[in-house]
């Protein structure tokens, strides 16, 4: 191995890449801008859908309004609901979102012999605005339920107090921390490796099929340097793309949350910081992504030996990028898979790549430091990717691969 | 010098089986001479170029150049030997100079012998106008030289041209031949394929027909005449190759 044809070799590919503009939006661009896109933007826009939604007049059915004219006049009165006249096809009207939603009132709904009859309620079961419709009649006739017991405790002399001998608080006592990192603990490390992933895709490609495609690799081919220094040289380029991307994400990630704790949202982080409740700025512990950067470094050089070594075999770019896109849902997968909640690391998930990750950044995140699962995890991704870097050497060395007619 | 014995190589296909690409070639180069190799397209002279290049192992035989085997030394072959080939382009996103320089820190050059040597090639090849653009950017002419200058920087003592003027045009042909001629003028072991007759007459003193990996017939032209009773070389290649039955 010689260091200085691999510097030499890295050097070149760097500049090249740099002046690739594929490359230069993929390693540099999108992992910059995908942040405050996805914090400001979609937030922007799913708050915007939100209040929308909200503000709606929901369109309403009842069935039994005869039977019973005080609910009728209760939900009447509700700004945010319309009765309309009730049709037969109510449930395909509720389907078309012609209509949100629909209460039925049983006969004699109103039971003193202690067997209460239901008021049914119908809706779009994960319809945004039915949701809110149902959530607005609830409240209604909650409303209505509590005053009808309270006149009635009035009536027979008995304090309000009665039904409600105590009332239930709630108050946070976990550190701004631990609180963040929960928060954040799932998404941080399915963007890191999802950066990462793409980080290292556009240069992988670039240097071994792009090059074969151009005709540079036969070019390179002819010099004294030996493979495994050439092979080194790249794929130290595309760990640069991998590792840079992910760094930029979470650099612009950290800015995001600062502008929106100190610009955009001060005034009301600070009433909120007076009142002891948590800020809308998450709190992140800074030795928990110390803690991460560290864990994704052989995530990093898995993804680029193994993405190196599959646009290897490829003839051209467009089919490397065929052979590379569809990888983006072995990775996803397991890194899906930790986010979903209640999944803990364990011996045997400490063992499984990417999985291993994002469940041990998630503790990391939050403060938990568990130094058995993260030997594990640390030592069998060091192995894993040791393994692939070692794949990609040796398949550069094959002719078979590098001249595949 | 490049001594060859009994080179062959074989690939698998899975759908044709067993190619015999290069089958027992046996040659010999010599310093200050043009050898050239002419055969149709798909007769074996890249896989053998390449083979001497040390890009292709040979499944068998032995191939020896500027002193050192193609299997064992493949390095120190590579760094006494410049190939030009049709197929061996250049980093469009890197200008001229930059292309020489990354070959010369690639052979191990210092930084102040590229420098000079570049401003030597750039000298004779007229290139001091285009030296610091972008290669994507360059006519063929322009490629060429900067071809030609990426190969001569570490002032290799064999050069290797696979078809070197395929789908060039005249003027840039013709640089070519030029540039060939000045490798044997001082005394650079060449050897030059090609499947253009007139080429082989203008260069080589030493012509090998090749067909189907195998080295048909090899001497000067003059003798191949004399042996094929022939005094077109077109109409011996062809007699050789079964052509034109």
């Amino acid at each position: 191995m010689n260091f200085a044809r691999i510097l030499t070799v890295y050097l070149k590919e760097l500049k090249d890449s740099l002046r690739d503009r594929r490359t230069v939006i993929s390693m540099i661009v999108v992992p910059t801008l995908i942040m405050p896109v996805l914090i400001f933007g979609i937030g922007k826009v799913a708050s915007g859908v939100f209040n929308k939604a909200k503000s709606e007049v929901a369109r309403i059915m009842v069935i039994g309004a005869d039977g019973s004219p005080e609910i009728v006049e209760v939900l009447s009165k509700s700004e945010r609901l319309q009765i309309v006249p009730l049709t037969e096809n109510w449930k395909e009207l509720i389907a078309e979102k012609k209509i949100r939603a629909v209460v039925s009132i049983p006969e004699n709904y109103l039971s003193s012999a202690g067997d209460s009859k239901a008021v049914m309620m119908y809706s779009y079961e994960g319809e945004l605005k039915s949701r809110l419709a149902v959530r607005e009649i609830e409240k209604q006739l909650t409303n209505f339920r509590e005053s009808m017991v309270q006149a009635d405790l009035e009536a027979r002399g008995l304090p309000a107090s009665l039904i409600e001998p105590f009332t239930i608080a709630w108050e946070n006592v976990a550190p701004p921390e631990k609180v963040g990192g929960n928060q954040l603990g799932g998404m941080v490390p399915y963007i890191i490796i999802i950066l990462c992933f793409t980080g290292a895709m556009y240069p992988a490609m670039d240097l071994t099929a792009g090059e074969k495609e151009r005709g540079t690799m036969e070019t390179l081919l002819c010099s004294p340097v030996a493979r495994v220094n050439i092979v080194l040289g790249k794929f130290l380029m595309v760990l640069t793309g991998s590792l840079g991307s992910m760094l930029l994400a979470l650099l612009s990630m950290g800015i995001s949350f600062f502008v929106i704790g100190n610009v955009m949202d001060g005034a009301a982080t600070a009433a909120s910081a007076a009142k002891g409740a948590p800020a809308m700025m998450p709190t992140i512990d800074p030795l928990g992504v110390l803690g991460v950067l560290a864990m994704v470094l052989p995530v990093a050089v898995l993804f680029s030996a193994v993405i190196f070594t599959v646009a290897l075999f490829a003839k051209s770019y467009k089919e490397a990028q065929s052979y590379v896109a569809p990888l983006i849902f072995v990775v996803l997968m397991p890194a899906m898979v930790g986010i979903l909640p209640g999944i803990e690391l364990n011996a045997k998930l400490a063992m499984v790549p990417i999985l291993n990750l994002s469940l041990v950044c998630k503790e990391m995140l939050s403060g938990v430091w568990n130094w058995g699962y993260i030997g594990i995890i640390f030592g069998s991704t060091c192995v894993y990717a040791g393994v692939a870097l070692g794949l990609a050497v040796q398949m550069f060395k094959r002719e078979g691969v590098i001249f595949r007619m | 010098m490049i001594e060859v014995h009994d080179l062959r190589k074989t690939f698998r296909d899975k759908k044709r089986g067993e190619i015999h690409a290069v089958d027992g070639v046996s040659l010999q180069a010599e310093p200050g001479k043009i050898y050239g190799l002419l055969g149709a397209n798909g007769a074996g002279k890249t896989t053998l170029l390449r083979m001497l290049a040390t890009l292709l192992k040979p499944t068998s035989g032995t191939a020896v150049v500027a002193g050192y085997d193609v299997v064992k030394e493949a390095e120190k072959v590579r760094a006494h030997v410049g190939f030009l080939a049709a197929s061996t382009a250049l980093y469009g996103r890197l200008t001229s100079r930059e292309m020489i320089t990354y070959f010369g820190e690639l052979n191990g050059m210092s930084y102040g012998a590229i420098k000079q040597r570049i401003e030597e090639l750039a000298d004779q090849l007229e290139m001091h106008e285009f030296l610091d653009r972008r290669c994507d950017k360059f006519s063929t002419g322009m490629k060429q030289k900067t071809s030609i200058a990426r190969t001569l920087i570490h002032d290799p003592k064999v050069m290797i041209f696979d078809e070197p003027t395929l789908g060039l045009d005249v003027m840039t042909s013709r640089s070519i031949v030029r540039f060939v001629r000045d490798c044997k003028a001082r005394g650079k072991t060449v050897i030059y394929s090609t499947h253009m007759m007139n080429e082989v007459e203008k260069l080589c003193d030493t012509v090998g027909i090749i067909h189907d990996g195998i080295l048909l017939a090899e001497g000067s032209l003059a003798d191949l005449k004399a042996t094929h009773g022939e005094t077109d070389l077109e109409e011996i290649f062809v007699k050789l190759s079964g052509g034109d039955s």
